[in-house]
């Protein structure tokens, strides 16, 4: 009797628990979270993987989305290149997630675009590249080149009368394809070789007198001289501290980077900075409502409000209102049907502006030039008048002028308008 | 760096409103003329006339509200000619951030501090430079300043620093104007060289007039700027002489006479030998302190793996503990930032010190003997300890302030400067050298370590307790590897990585200078230094750093036992 009593208990048991699991699994719809919680570059991306969960929470909240909660799933790449391909593949065919937003630095990405093309998934990439790809898997909500370096540069021409140039960079893809397009735009502008000088130093290089004496000495030919920075993370601080100890100040040569944010400043003295420059498509200091309540938001959620917001953030919030407005209107997670509907959706920025989904896959973004204040805040001394959409490929390289990338019209990332063929990253 | 400017360039017109629009170098000619134009629209529709000197002072000031950053520097540029005794203290306020618009009634007031975060804000008056109560940040906007504005305001204050009692002030005023000379400032300096004492400041004004001295109608007074000129160093003489013998593409000449042309030509080749000179003696000041930096990196481990043969590969996580603790001493005493410093160099030698001899007495005693299970355990500690700060301090760098007295240069002439964090490091890592080579042959410590390295069996057998000097020894490198953290924090950034990009380097510098040979990781980090600096300008950072790698690799296949073997028994039974 009490046997079968148990029996009966743990039966019902079993189908309570069976239901529930069923229920849950059709009650959420799974994000995929893919940024590095350890190793080099977790000190900018624990930041990303919190505001995606805010944006969850947020959503779900106001009900979820097609009547069903979001449920994250946050996985650790650990830095770790191939370990973001391995990762993403867990994501896709195990968790089977409907979206995933992550990765931070151009050769995560590429680690993980051969994954997210086979199985035909869905990335938000909030971080600015050097473009030169447009996948069908991929929504690239950080800067294109011309969202970022381009504008700085005309800045610096236009509105400091710059004309001699420093080209500064870490040893890799990204500086080096963007120093490439600068080159190549700086010579159409009329720059002359020897007033270009380009070098590259080793990641995390932290020896820099012999490169700022360098510079000081490019600087003093007579011209007024800037320096774009293309320097990557950690490199940073000895590079702008040795700039300061050198007595090299903002006045005399600007320093205008595209990969110092709040967050980067927020663990620096940052005295020798004051006066340089950043070119971003937002700033913290953005005086539009929107991005008060966002900060407002994002103190409350990380419970501590020193904490900054940035550009990559912006580009999250972006990418995750985006997708929510296309799953929305296409009725449907389906990763097809999703990007259907997503190109020409328009939702809010953070600057107060609109951000639209073009059919590259890029968005439309302003641009603004901040310098840096002494509260490692940044003073807007600049913005674009329009906003700026996104460019795929470059129109400054000889390789890539003649490519367009459409997935409404040609469906394809990769067209050459001469030969009129569409070549790698389209699977149909 | 702006050119010093010609003096007998037409004007624009509008001269009332004055030097602004040459002071933004050039190239926006059509703007600054719409400027002007709207201000000469502008000044005859106010009752600017009938204003008594306070109301046009308020008035102009009262423009910069609304201003764009050019038109800023207009205002700064005509409130500076305005003989209103406030113009200075403004103007010192608004290069210091220090200027505010009161939303509620649009009136313009200086800061007594410009630090937004400060829950209210001292108010002075414009005009009477009276205190003007308290007022609450979220009711005071900034006039904010770019780089071009500060600049400009610079200048503007420079003037006013001509007269100040303090000759360093003085210098830097004059240096300040001769970035951009015009008739009003060089009229000041003409009236001021007349009265200066401090020789320094003397020459520098007389360089000044010299440089203004060659847009001078007669080709003699020009030979003489020259050669008052020939002995100056800086680049802005030599820019300045070698734009009168080079010749402008459609090849004539900015100089007609040729006898000028050719004493600006030799004076420019006396200025560039020396130039070429000390620029020599900087790439080798720079290997010197790189070098200084690899050795204070690495002499901590010349003991634990030199002397003891331990391969620890937890020392960079050491060094990252000792870098730690300076952020912690500068949390604890924020008041004496200066004083931080002197007091982190014995905290860091305590922290890594005592972190060394638990890891010793808990890990490392087991397996000596086992280089590669001391290699993988120690690793294994290594990421245990990055993570540890990770969880306590977070992943993000803390950022290490760097005392007045350490940040700055060392002017030693008009071309060589020397960094003073550099210099305090070079000597810094000679000091830590000497008093461990003290430590090693003076003290009874020292003794032991010695003994017990050269023969244990034997030291045991004269009752030294040979596991006691062990830890000791261990400790003594592991402290000195926190004291070289403290170094390094005032160099690069303080983060969880910070010990993984340094223990590479840090066994290169004992493999080459030779295992357990203080003079040679002492010789081996500052050779290495100067060669990758005599490298770097000629292969870039990345190929340096391969050529010494590579050089260093050939080296260790002639000579395995580096630059300084050991000798006698205890390398023999070592080996």
């Amino acid at each position: 009797m009490k046997l079968k009593q148990g029996l009966g208990a743990a039966a019902l048991l079993a189908a309570a628990w069976a239901a529930s699991t069923v229920l849950s699994a059709q009650a959420t719809i799974k994000v995929g979270v893919l940024h590095s919680l350890s190793g080099t570059m977790a000190i900018s991306e624990t930041t990303l993987k919190d505001t995606v969960l805010m944006l969850i929470e947020e959503q779900n909240k106001k009900g979820g989305l097609l009547g069903k909660k979001l449920e994250a799933v946050v996985v650790d790449p650990a830095s770790d290149w191939p370990l973001f391909a391995e990762k993403a593949r867990g994501l896709l065919e195990k968790d089977k997630v409907a979206v995933t937003f992550g990765c931070w630095t151009s050769v995560s990405r590429k680690s993980v675009l051969p994954v997210f093309e086979k199985d035909n998934g869905l990335l938000f990439y909030p971080v600015q590249y050097e473009g030169e790809e447009s996948s069908k898997n991929v929504i690239y909500t950080g800067a294109a080149p011309n969202q970022q370096a381009i504008p700085a540069v005309d800045y610096l021409m236009k509105e400091v009368a710059v004309k001699r140039w420093v080209l500064e960079g870490t040893d890799y893809v990204y500086p080096r394809t963007t120093n490439k397009i600068l080159e190549a735009y700086l010579k159409s502008k009329g720059v002359a070789d020897a007033d270009i000088s380009i070098n590259y130093t080793p990641f995390g290089h932290s020896d820099w007198q012999t490169r700022v004496a360098a510079i000081k000495r490019f600087g003093a030919a007579g011209k007024k001289t800037a320096v774009v920075s293309t320097i990557n993370g950690d490199a940073n601080v000895p590079f702008y501290k040795e700039l300061g100890n050198q007595k090299v100040s903002a006045e005399d040569i600007p320093v205008v980077a595209f990969s110092v944010g709040e967050e980067e400043l927020s663990g620096v003295d940052t005295k020798p900075l004051v006066g340089h420059l950043a070119a971003w498509n937002y700033f913290m200091s953005d005086k539009a409502p929107v991005n008060k309540t966002f900060i407002d938001k994002w103190h409350a959620y990380i419970k501590n409000p020193k904490r900054t917001t940035n550009d990559p953030m912006e580009a999250h919030y972006i990418g995750f209102n985006l997708w929510v407005k296309a799953v929305e209107k296409a009725g449907t997670t389906d990763v097809d049907k999703v990007l259907a509907a997503i190109v020409g959706l328009e939702v809010p920025n953070l600057t107060g502006g609109m951000a639209k989904m073009l059919p590259n896959h890029h968005i439309t973004k302003p641009v603004f030039i901040g310098e840096v204040r002494a509260d490692g805040q940044f003073n807007t001394v600049w913005k674009t008048a329009a906003l700026v959409p996104g460019d795929a490929w470059s129109d400054f390289l000889p390789g890539s002028k003649d490519i367009d990338a459409n997935w409404v019209t040609l469906k394809c990332g990769n067209y050459n308008t001469k030969t009129k063929t569409c070549s790698g990253q389209n699977y149909k | 760096m702006t050119p010093v400017r010609l003096l007998d360039r037409p004007r624009p017109d509008g001269r009332a409103l004055g030097r602004g629009a040459g002071t933004t170098a050039g190239g926006r000619g059509g703007r600054w003329q719409l400027v002007l134009l709207l201000f000469a629209a502008l000044l005859p529709a106010r009752p600017g006339l009938a204003q008594s000197p306070d109301q046009q002072f308020l008035a102009a000031l009262g423009e910069l509200r609304e201003a764009s950053f050019p038109d800023k520097a207009a205002i700064v540029d005509r409130l500076s000619r305005d003989n209103h005794p406030s113009v200075r203290p403004v103007l010192t306020a608004f290069l210091e951030d220090r200027l505010y618009t009161r939303l509620s009634d649009q009136k313009i007031f200086l800061a007594k501090s410009g630090d937004d975060t400060l829950t209210s804000l001292e108010l002075i008056d414009p005009v009477t430079l009276q205190d003007a109560g308290a007022g609450a940040p979220n009711d005071l906007t900034k006039i904010s300043t770019n780089n071009g504005l500060r600049r400009v305001l610079r200048t503007a204050i420079a003037r006013f620093a001509l007269s100040s009692p303090d000759s360093s002030v003085r210098l830097d005023a004059v240096k300040e104007m001769m970035r951009a000379i015009d008739e009003p400032s060089l009229a000041l300096l003409r009236e001021r060289i007349g009265v200066e004492t401090d020789p320094a400041v003397k020459a520098e004004i007389e360089t000044g007039l010299a440089l203004a001295a060659l847009d001078g109608g007669d080709p003699q007074s020009r030979l003489e700027a020259i050669a008052a000129l020939a002995h100056r160093r800086r680049a802005e003489v030599r820019n300045r002489l070698a734009v009168l013998f080079e010749p402008s593409p459609d090849g004539s000449f900015a100089e007609s006479d040729p006898a000028v042309r050719s004493a600006a030509a030799a004076a420019v080749r006396t200025i560039d030998q020396a130039r070429a000179f000390y620029s020599g003696v900087e790439t080798l000041f720079f290997g010197l302190s790189l070098g200084s930096v690899l050795v204070l990196v690495a002499i901590g481990l010349a003991i634990t793996f030199g002397v003891m043969g331990v391969i620890n590969m937890a020392h960079g996580e050491l060094m990252m503990l000792g870098a730690y603790t300076t952020y912690v001493v500068q949390l604890a005493m924020p008041k004496h930032i200066e004083a931080s410093i002197l007091v982190a160099i014995p905290a860091a030698f305590l922290v890594a010190g005592v972190a060394g001899v638990i890891l010793e007495r808990t890990i490392i005693r087991f397996l000596y003997g086992r280089p590669l299970e001391t290699l993988l355990a120690t690793f294994g500690v290594s990421l245990m300890l990055q993570q540890l700060v990770r969880s306590v301090f977070s992943a993000n760098n803390r950022s290490v302030e760097t005392p007045a007295w350490m940040s700055g240069t060392l002017q030693v002439n008009e071309v060589l400067s020397i960094t003073f964090n550099r210099l305090y490091i070079v000597v810094f890592t000679v000091m830590v050298f000497v008093i461990l080579q003290l430590v090693l042959k003076r003290t009874r410590l020292g003794l032991d370590i010695r003994a017990v390295s050269q023969n244990r069996a034997m030291a045991r057998a004269m009752g030294i307790r040979s596991e006691w000097v062990d830890a000791m020894t261990f400790g003594l490198g592991s402290g000195i590897a926190g004291v070289a953290g403290v170094a390094l924090s005032q160099l690069t950034n303080v983060g969880p990585n910070l010990g993984q990009a340094y223990i590479i380097d840090s066994f290169m510098v004992v493999v080459f200078g030779g295992v357990g040979n203080l003079w040679g990781t002492l010789i081996g980090g500052m050779s290495m230094g100067v060669v990758n600096k005599l490298l770097e300008p000629y292969a870039g950072a990345v190929l340096a750093k391969i050529l010494v790698l590579v050089a260093l690799i050939l080296f260790i296949q002639r000579r395995p036992r580096g630059l300084f073997p050991q000798t006698g028994r205890a390398a023999e039974s070592a080996s």
